[in-house]
């Protein structure tokens, strides 16, 4: 409870000087990660006393270091930077904040310099930081921060994002969570928790006991809302969950198994399928006057939908050409169009915050994919082959995507794992999610800061 | 409608016996396996004497198979005789398919099993169901024998 007040502290960020627009570095992501720009994160610096008293309250040794190693970790994770050895590095971090001798970090090749200092300022956490572009020898950005101690690990993340945002042109994706399925034992009776942790693997939190199984969480865009099914008393149902205060409701009263729920752009309705004598529609429910809506009625299985970013159109997945294909529609559910047409079928259908693009699962002579289609259906694009995989969602700047993965077991049935995996949209730089345990159904929230 | 799922069951069991033919030398056992179907009773358990508690399915199929429907005329016959028994039917599906999907497809199984035991006036008051799609497997092998087992509706006792 006390921790989670974190999130409604506001950061007080002040711009220390105003960010002039050279031509100066810049990343372009639209490409594979085959060049990573180098980059030196300088170790924040910190003063004696500033530093005695954050171990006492964090019991962190150094949390200048502490800091830098989450923003040096987040360069490097999203494929686009190469942080460089600190042991190379020529220059103390209190005089390289001050000014830089660009030639020793162009000795090094880096192009991209990171400093900054932290203090104590009133029991706060102070810190700023500056972006330096080595070659034309020039400072790129200079911003403070002020916020409670507690929130060391986040402003790691914010520096990153900001870094990222400067160098990229795009918004970044640090400062964010992910919720997922947390999964333990045996394959035919997995016993499932909803677990929550900071996008880079940190402050890992289960959400529910898991006294019943729980699938498919989903963050609401605007808040800190989930909705998920759980077979709370053998009933699977949607519910939403509020993880500030963790109170749980079920969505709605409907006389059977609703399920794959998501949250409309606003974050007012919830999207779902219900399912009633063998036949699943697409429903809606706005959660302010409790309104429920029928948007698909077909005696074919509709599921999995998701709405484009402007609430306008749902993309979903239906057999009712036969097998598993994406169709799109208007948002009253007219209008529906077929997009998926390659060999194979296709689920899963997820909607780019970006709108462009809509991420998919394919299953395809005993493969499975992700992958992205315009939202025409055209310019199909596999990111990653494997044996199981499925579920794709969206890093909030829609440059990354989060999946599970199982594996596949042998004759008796032992060696099943299942796993959090991300991928850029270019198709490289696959990384798996360390998790305490399996973990599947990963959903990935928006930036905490704006 | 009909005469396309016979031809399909027709294509399937040609493409078993193609399969067959091509595995032969590896000893596979697939003679469990009908037209895509499980036709073992590894995993089978008995309401009572005679009566198996579970019917199976072609991959990505909810149609009862002549042998799914002489279990379920069983199953009614059973139930008719013990009118005070209510049931849950519990739909299943393989891991070969998005967990939603499952979902769906698994509450479609049971269905097709529930509305085939009120043709045998059992009524849908005793019967509720329930889909765990891909998320109880009885097998946990990843194979198309274990698979198959895995496609399933498995008629439990409520009370």
């Amino acid at each position: 409870m006390g921790k989670s007040k974190n999130y409604l502290i506001s950061f007080l960020i002040i711009l220390l000087f105003p960010v002039k627009s050279f031509g100066l570095i810049e990343v372009d992501i639209t490409r594979g990660n085959l060049n990573p720009l180098p980059v030196a994160v300088s170790p924040l610096s910190i003063d004696d006393k500033s530093k005695k008293s954050f171990e006492k309250l964090l019991k962190k040794k150094n949390i200048g270091s502490e800091i830098s190693l989450i923003v040096e970790n987040n360069l490097k994770t999203s494929g686009l930077f190469n942080p460089l050895d600190k042991n190379a590095f020529l220059q103390a971090p209190d005089i390289a904040n001050l000014k830089p001798r660009f030639e020793d970090w162009n000795l090094i090749k880096a192009q991209a310099l990171i400093t900054g200092k932290v203090s104590n300022f009133e029991d706060k956490l102070r810190v700023e930081f500056r972006l330096w572009d080595v070659l034309a020898g020039k400072e790129m950005m200079a911003l403070a921060f002020t916020t409670v101690p507690n929130n060391w690990r986040r402003v790691g993340h914010i520096i990153s994002d900001k870094v990222y945002e400067r160098l990229t042109g795009e918004k970044g994706y640090f400062d964010t969570r992910i919720i997922y399925v947390a999964e333990e034992g045996p394959k035919t009776k997995r016993i499932k928790k909803l677990a929550i942790m900071d996008q880079d693997g940190a402050n890992n939190k289960f959400l529910t006991l898991g006294n019943e199984l729980v699938l498919t969480p989903r963050f609401n865009p605007t808040s800190q809302m989930v909705t998920y099914l759980s077979y709370f008393r053998n009933l699977p149902r949607v519910y939403l969950l509020d993880i500030e205060t963790g109170i749980q409701e079920v969505v709605g009263d409907f006389p059977g198994m609703t399920f794959a729920p998501r949250f409309s752009p606003n974050g007012k309705k919830i999207i779902m399928s219900f399912a009633k004598d063998g036949n699943s529609d697409i429903y809606t429910m706005d959660l302010e006057n409790r309104i429920v809506e029928k948007i698909t009625n077909h005696p074919s299985i509709d599921t999995s939908p998701s709405y484009s970013p402007d609430g306008k159109y749902i993309c979903f997945n239906s057999d009712r050409s036969g097998y598993q294909q994406i169709y799109v529609m208007k948002s009253d559910g007219s209008n529906v169009k077929r997009i998926s047409f390659g060999k194979g079928i296709y689920g899963t259908p997820v909607w780019s915050p970006r709108g462009d693009l809509i991420a998919f699962t394919k299953l395809h002579k005993g493969k499975f994919y992700i992958g992205v289609m315009r939202i025409d259906g055209s310019g199909e694009r596999l990111l990653t082959e494997n044996y199981y995989q499925e579920a794709p969602s969206w890093s909030p700047n829609g440059r990354v995507l989060v999946f599970y993965r199982e594996t596949k077991t042998d004759d008796q049935g032992k060696g099943f794992s299942a796993k959090l995996w991300s991928i850029d949209l270019t198709g490289y730089n696959e990384r798996i999610l360390k998790t305490p345990t399996d973990g599947s159904d990963p959903s990935w929230s928006s930036l905490l800061s704006k | 409608m009909k005469l396309n799922k016979i031809l399909k069951n027709a294509l399937l069991v040609l493409l078993a016996c193609f399969a067959l033919s091509a595995c032969a030398t590896k000893k596979v056992s697939t003679s469990q396996i009908q037209g895509d179907v499980y036709t073992g009773t590894d995993t089978v358990e008995y309401l009572a004497s005679g009566v198996p508690d579970r019917v199976f399915f072609a991959t990505n199929e909810s149609v009862l198979t002549t042998a799914s429907r002489e279990t379920l005329r069983k199953q009614a016959a059973w139930l008719r005789k013990n009118s005070d028994v209510t049931i849950v039917l519990e739909g299943h599906a393989d891991e070969r398919g998005t967990r939603e999907y499952n979902l769906a497809l698994g509450e479609r199984r049971a269905n097709a099993a529930k509305d085939y035991l009120m043709t045998y006036g059992i009524s849908s008051d005793r019967i509720s169901v329930l889909s765990y799609g891909k998320e109880r497997p009885v097998d946990s092998g990843s194979n198309p024998l274990a698979w198959s087992k895995n496609r399933r509706s498995v008629t439990v006792k409520a009370n």
